[in-house]
């Protein structure tokens, strides 16, 4: 196949599905269909789900699907236009100033040069859109929910027309017909204004059936063994059902998978279990919860539906 | 193939009609997403049944609240393209008995929204005594109702404590933020409003411009006891909570009895009086029996990350008599009091003079609580008013978030 066809946009579900999981990110066919129709449509896309289900990957394996840079813009309190779309350069403008003392320019040509495009830092949301790109990037913006409200403020001109108004140089626009491709993900702390959902696609990012996780795993973690992938699944599905104050994600399974492995673990059993649960779970309720019988017992339950479906 | 191809205007109708359910079912479904939708559907989405339900989905579902409503009703609705063929069908119940298959669990607001000609039942009986007041009441009458116990108060006087309540002056404690804004005295260099100066009078540094940190009240989270022994206090209080959420502070409600509802959105009326009769049709355990316990831990689990931030006060309306386990008490109350900024615990036993905190439940509670006030009358309300507009860095040192 040739580099350019590698890189084109998919051009079906199917064909979404297919090249996302060539990548190793095994979709569903609700998020693939998300995905499709933000391509298609040049729409944002918002992914909002509980943390470590692969909000953020999707975005890194787009870019790598497409060929497209990443541009990451995290989000966190008090984040603020000069943080993720552009500031001025004071320094290199005080210096200009200076200068232009020493020529004698005019008050009105100084003015237009100190606010030119020479002296602008362009952050995240400006890098997306600046029209000397030569290919539209990815643009993940990244946990909308840990930013506070006024910035979501911010966001709407870039997510309805992909472009920022800069009051002293004028309009930065994308070039027509190749816009960024943007993903937003929330984790869900507060609600998102309705403002900004409405410029999007939305999608709900589930915790994965055993199925697709266990098909996760196995790409994700290549040198486990099979029998340890099985029950490790098994045993993360089953504590999806219990309550727990914070389930643990894929994110988790995997990092969990990695861990067990250092420790050579070839089944799991009660005491490798009680001794890795700090990677899998992360609030110390939970853990408490989970210690002594109850992960044993949860094991046994697990140990035995296996057995059922196996014999 | 759910349309035939010799049909494709059919197809649009169809989605806004869609478009027109949902959005009578109680989502927010503009005519921009029903745009956006039949857009996807040009480029996928009628090959299958399922993929016609993620497009929908993607582009008129934005809430997570919401799939469980749109699912149904995307059952419902497209399992016979003939809608109006099955609504006539369903005015008319006698035919139709022996269509065998149980229908899925339908949402009642749902059915509304799908078959609005139905008769609905009657509306539920105001409960309120609808006593006109013809008299302002005298500047003494009202001192004494300023004293009076919400529990002892007739119907008129009942009344004007609700007008009084709402001319409170609310302010919230102002806490600072990250953003900041214009100042005229110095603190933080404003660089771009002072090199603009400076080019506009040739590059001569005249003043530095200077911004300040911008305040923005405390976010105000109620949760509201509304058992038996409560219900009178409780009801002032929703009308205290409502007065609050027409303030400029983001402010959240709940309710418990037997278990924990969500009233922010019920709370949003102008009218007060049809506010709070809103809550109590829709909570289904007004007046019954508490489980504070569970209550919270519901809170806790399902609600806490999403309304609480490191900023908030939480004000807690209850009485604390619990009848369980108080040590499931406590650690619920930990947790609480360790996700909020502040614990303002409202108890209107605290009326009695020789109140001693000697039931279990309020004795695992205390420990857990930053502020504890009386909340039976006009004067109490007033007070808690004082302490939350009062900037209250004692209360305890400044945590983090959890």
């Amino acid at each position: 196949m040739s580099p350019t066809a590698d890189t084109a946009l998919p051009t079906s579900i199917d064909d979404t599905l297919a090249r996302l999981a060539a990548l190793d990110y095994v979709a569903d066919r609700q998020l693939a269909t998300g995905v499709y129709l933000a391509l298609k449509l040049q729409r944002p896309l918002f992914l909002e789900g509980e943390p470590g289900t692969g909000k953020t990957e999707i975005a890194r394996t787009l870019a790598a699907m497409l060929g497209r840079p990443l541009i990451r813009l995290q989000c966190y309190e008090g984040l603020d236009l000069a943080g993720a779309a552009y500031e001025w350069n004071y320094g290199r403008q005080m210096m200009e100033i200076r200068l232009a003392e020493g020529t004698g320019m005019q008050r009105d040509a100084l003015a237009a040069e100190l606010f030119s495009e020479r002296f602008l830092t362009k952050r995240a949301l400006l890098q997306a859109i600046d029209p000397a790109n030569a290919v539209p990037p990815v643009l993940l913006i990244d946990e909308l929910d840990r930013a506070d409200e006024p910035f979501e403020a911010f966001l709407l001109e870039v997510l309805a027309d992909y472009q920022i108004t800069i009051p002293e140089l004028g309009t930065v626009k994308a070039p027509p017909g190749r816009p960024p491709i943007v993903i937003l993900t929330s984790n869900r702390t507060r609600e998102i204004h309705d403002a900004v959902k409405r410029r999007c696609l939305y999608h709900w990012v589930d915790f994965p059936d055993a199925a697709r996780e266990l098909d996760i795993l196995r790409r994700r973690v290549p040198g486990a063994s099979d029998e340890l992938a099985r029950q490790i699944v098994a045993f993360v599905q089953k504590l999806r059902s219990i309550e727990l104050y914070k389930l643990p994600g894929i994110a988790e399974t995997i990092e969990w998978t990695r861990a067990l492995m250092e420790l050579d673990a070839v089944v799991l059993d009660p005491e490798v279990i009680q001794h890795t649960l700090g990677v899998l779970l992360k609030y110390q309720d939970d853990i408490v919860r989970l210690q002594g019988s109850e992960a044993a017992r949860l094991l046994a339950q697990v140990r035995e539906e296996a057995r059922v479906v196996a014999g | 193939m759910l349309f035939g191809q010799s049909s494709p205007g059919r197809l649009a109708e169809n989605v806004m009609h869609f478009a027109r359910v949902l959005r009578s079912a109680g989502m927010p479904v503009g005519s921009d997403r029903v745009m956006t939708a039949l857009a996807a559907l040009q480029v996928a989405g009628l090959e299958s049944k399922r993929d016609f339900h993620a497009v929908l989905a993607a582009c008129l579902v934005d809430r997570a609240e919401h799939r469980a409503l749109f699912d149904q009703a995307f059952v419902l609705f497209w399992r016979d393209p003939d809608l109006m063929g099955r609504m006539r069908a369903l005015l008319l119940p006698k035919v139709n008995v022996k269509d065998g298959a149980t229908p899925p669990p339908e949402n009642r607001r749902l059915g509304e929204a799908l078959f609005p000609h139905q008769p609905n039942k009657p509306p539920d009986e105001p409960e309120q005594d609808q006593i006109e007041i013809n008299a302002e009441l005298t500047w003494n009458d009202r001192e004494v109702l300023r004293q009076a116990d919400f529990d002892t108060m007739s119907a008129d006087e009942w009344r004007e404590a609700q007008r009084l309540l709402r001319a409170l002056n609310l302010v919230f404690e102002p806490l600072p933020t990250r953003r900041s804004r214009r100042a005229t005295r110095p603190g933080r260099p404003d660089w771009r409003a002072t090199l603009a100066a400076m080019a506009r009078h040739g590059g001569e540094l005249g003043d530095l411009r200077w911004r300040a940190p911008r305040q923005q009240p405390a976010p105000l989270v109620v949760l509201a006891d509304i058992s038996g022994s409560m219900s009178r206090y409780s009801r002032m209080l929703l009308h205290f909570a409502h007065a609050l959420g027409h303030a400029d502070a983001k402010v959240e409600s709940f309710v418990f009895g037997t278990r924990l509802t969500r009233t922010t959105r019920l709370l949003k009326s102008r009218d007060p009086d049809l506010a709070v009769g809103q809550v109590v049709r829709a909570v289904a355990d007004w007046s019954g029996g508490t489980r504070i316990t569970t209550s919270l831990h519901e809170f806790n689990q399902r609600w806490a990350r999403r309304v609480l931030s490191g900023r908030s006060t939480v004000l807690l309306i209850s009485d604390g008599l619990e009848h369980g386990d108080t040590t499931a008490l406590a650690h619920e109350m930990d947790r609480l009091h360790k996700c909020c900024r502040r614990l303002v615990w409202l108890n209107p036993l605290l009326r009695f003079e020789q109140f001693e905190p000697r039931a279990a439940g309020i004795k695992a509670m205390l420990p857990f609580v930053d502020r504890f006030l009386p909340a039976h009358n006009l004067n109490s309300l007033a007070d808690l008013v004082a302490v939350l507009a009062r900037r209250d860095d004692d209360a305890r040192s400044g945590r983090p978030p959890h």
